[in-house]
């Protein structure tokens, strides 16, 4: 456990050595201030005008008409950003030589995948954490239900736990990180679209393709619904790529 | 301290190493010595458990290295040929770092830091970045992450490549005096540094063992005579047969401006040569030996394919 710790704290340190994560950081914030700011003033403006009918006033519900939309803007963000923080984990190791110290130390894989993972998973919250903060304010000058805005969250970073999970997979298989970020994002895609494909297809296959899409689980918890189906699809979908990746590592000793 | 059998590695259809069998004893300095691609690197990596070995058996610090990994890499500190080093880190954080993967306890970690940046002369760049220091600081900063957790066994590979003349001379004194405690084995292919630093050494090419042994062991293996060069201040050919008047003497050459003397194995004739010398007022310039010309031992043994 405290081998495992040392790696996560290793890994924060190049993190935030780096511009990598100071730059998504920034870029995310910045870009979920720009959503929160616009559908506010949109729904501020809505909100007025409606309000001027008291039939319309069940209708106004901030977070439907802010919080969601602003969770499906941040979730298309994740995976656009989350590629670029998991890119190095494992390629830059192998590119600098160091994984061959990692290897060689008394820690297992396992410990070297989840120390990594956990440091990635730390970048996400922060990005998380500091993106939230003006959405705290609602709370104050309003009164959304804090239900669906948890679980938005919630649903944020487990979305955010299952991409860095695939990331990190791609990165152990190559030392180059652009290929890595660009697999990544490819895969992220596939999954993202393969909700599209659900529509098409008939029966079985609606199904299964429908489950496989990282954003029909998403839609659940925006809405304020709390599935165990969902969170044992990001959480194994998380674990399959880390399990992936320890295959890898341990397939190209072997080899 | 360090022991294979038979080890054997193939990448495809390619044979990296083949059935490799030797022997280190405790406290030795080592070398792997062999051309380039002869299957240095990837013994060295079995050895630290970084790659499986496709067959055989090998053992370090009395542990198998396949069924008892982890206290193998305990044993163990390793410079592999690219050094390890994180270019955004700082020499103490990152021999920190190293200290706990290697599972140095809490309490003891700064003085393990300390003790490494001691031994390898890193005291005036402790606290700067990896990526701003000299390339023979980072050799140095290579070994120290090597000895930080003060293994049994040292296992470095190529350890002064890329240096300059000066810093190959103090990383080899470094080497030197870790003779007794820690058994080293390094790899290389520069000679005068086998010479100059190891006990003994393993002749690889091809991933197939060529000799080993100490080097005296090896000479003598190789060549039938023990014998000298030796350098006076004259060369006539009357100084040719005063040595021939010596008994047991096999041979006696003039090369440029030395004499090369031979004598079968057992017999010492470095009084004798040096009394003839006296008595005829003859001044020695110089005197060394011939059979510790390691260059032309690795030249037989590689390129002649003298298997032992």
């Amino acid at each position: 456990m405290k081998a495992l710790w040392s790696i996560t704290k290793k890994e924060l340190l190049s993190y935030f050595t780096s511009p990598i994560a100071y730059v998504v950081i920034a870029v995310f914030t910045l870009l979920s201030g720009f959503f929160f700011y616009s559908l506010i003033s949109w729904f501020n403006m809505v909100a007025i005008q409606i309000l001027q009918n008291p039939y319309y006033y069940q209708q106004v519900n901030i977070n439907q008409m802010v919080f969601a939309p602003l969770f499906n803007n941040l979730s298309i963000v994740l995976l656009l950003m989350l590629p670029v923080i998991s890119m190095r984990l494992f390629s830059e190791e192998k590119k600098m030589g160091t994984e061959e110290l990692l290897l060689t130390s008394p820690i297992s894989v396992t410990q070297i995948i989840l120390g990594k993972y956990l440091a990635s998973l730390i970048v996400l919250l922060t990005m998380l954490v500091l993106s939230a903060i003006p959405t705290i304010l609602t709370f104050i000058y309003g009164n959304p239900e804090p239900l669906p805005y948890f679980l938005g969250y919630l649903g944020l970073f487990l979305l955010g736990a299952a991409f860095l999970g695939l990331g990190v997979f791609w990165s152990a298989l190559t030392e180059n990180q652009i290929v890595s970020a660009v697999l990544t994002f490819g895969t992220l895609l596939l999954f993202w679209v393969l909700s599209w494909a659900a529509y098409s297809a008939q029966g079985l296959w609606q199904d299964v393709l429908s489950y496989l899409s990282f954003f029909e689980h998403f839609d659940n918890m925006t809405r304020g619904v709390f599935d165990t189906s969902d969170l044992s699809y990001y959480l194994s979908f998380a674990f399959f790529g880390l399990f992936l990746t320890h295959s890898v590592i341990q397939f190209r000793r072997w080899r | 301290m360090i022991e294979t059998e038979q080890l054997t590695k193939k990448y495809g259809d390619l044979v990296a190493v083949k059935d490799l069998s030797f022997k280190v004893e405790e406290g030795k300095i080592w070398g792997l010595l062999g051309p380039n691609a002869a299957g240095k690197t990837t013994t060295m990596r079995i050895l630290t458990g970084y790659l499986p070995a496709t067959a055989g058996r090998a053992s370090v610090a009395g542990y198998d290295v396949f069924e008892q990994a982890e206290a193998v890499k305990q044993s163990i500190g390793y410079l592999p040929e690219n050094v390890p080093l994180y270019p955004e880190m700082t020499v103490d954080s990152y021999l920190g770092f190293v200290a706990e993967i290697k599972k140095v306890p809490g309490p003891k970690k700064k003085e393990a830091v300390n003790r490494a940046v001691e031994i390898t002369g890193l005291n005036s760049v402790r606290r700067r970045l990896i990526k701003n220091i000299s390339r023979g600081f980072k050799q140095r900063l290579g070994i120290a992450q090597a000895l930080i957790h003060n293994p049994k066994v040292i296992i470095l590979d190529e350890p002064t490549i890329g240096l300059d003349p000066a810093q190959i001379v103090e990383i080899r004194q470094l080497i030197k005096s870790f003779k007794g405690e820690h058994t080293v084995m390094l790899s290389t292919h520069i000679l005068a540094e086998v010479k100059e630093v190891c006990d003994g050494v393993v002749i690889i090419n091809e991933g197939k063992l060529m000799a080993s042994g100490s080097l005296d062991e090896l000479a003598q293996s190789f060549s039938q005579n023990d014998g000298i060069f030796l350098r006076l201040d004259r060369t006539d050919s009357g100084i040719q047969d005063l040595f021939k008047q010596l008994p047991e003497i096999k041979k006696v050459e003039v090369e440029g401006s030395e004499i090369r003397l031979e004598w079968p194995w057992g017999q010492n004739l470095r009084t004798p040569i040096i009394k003839t010398c006296l008595d005829n007022n003859l001044e020695i310039k110089e005197m060394r030996s011939v059979a510790m010309n390691i260059e032309e031992l690795y030249l037989r043994i590689v390129s002649g394919g003298m298997e032992q």
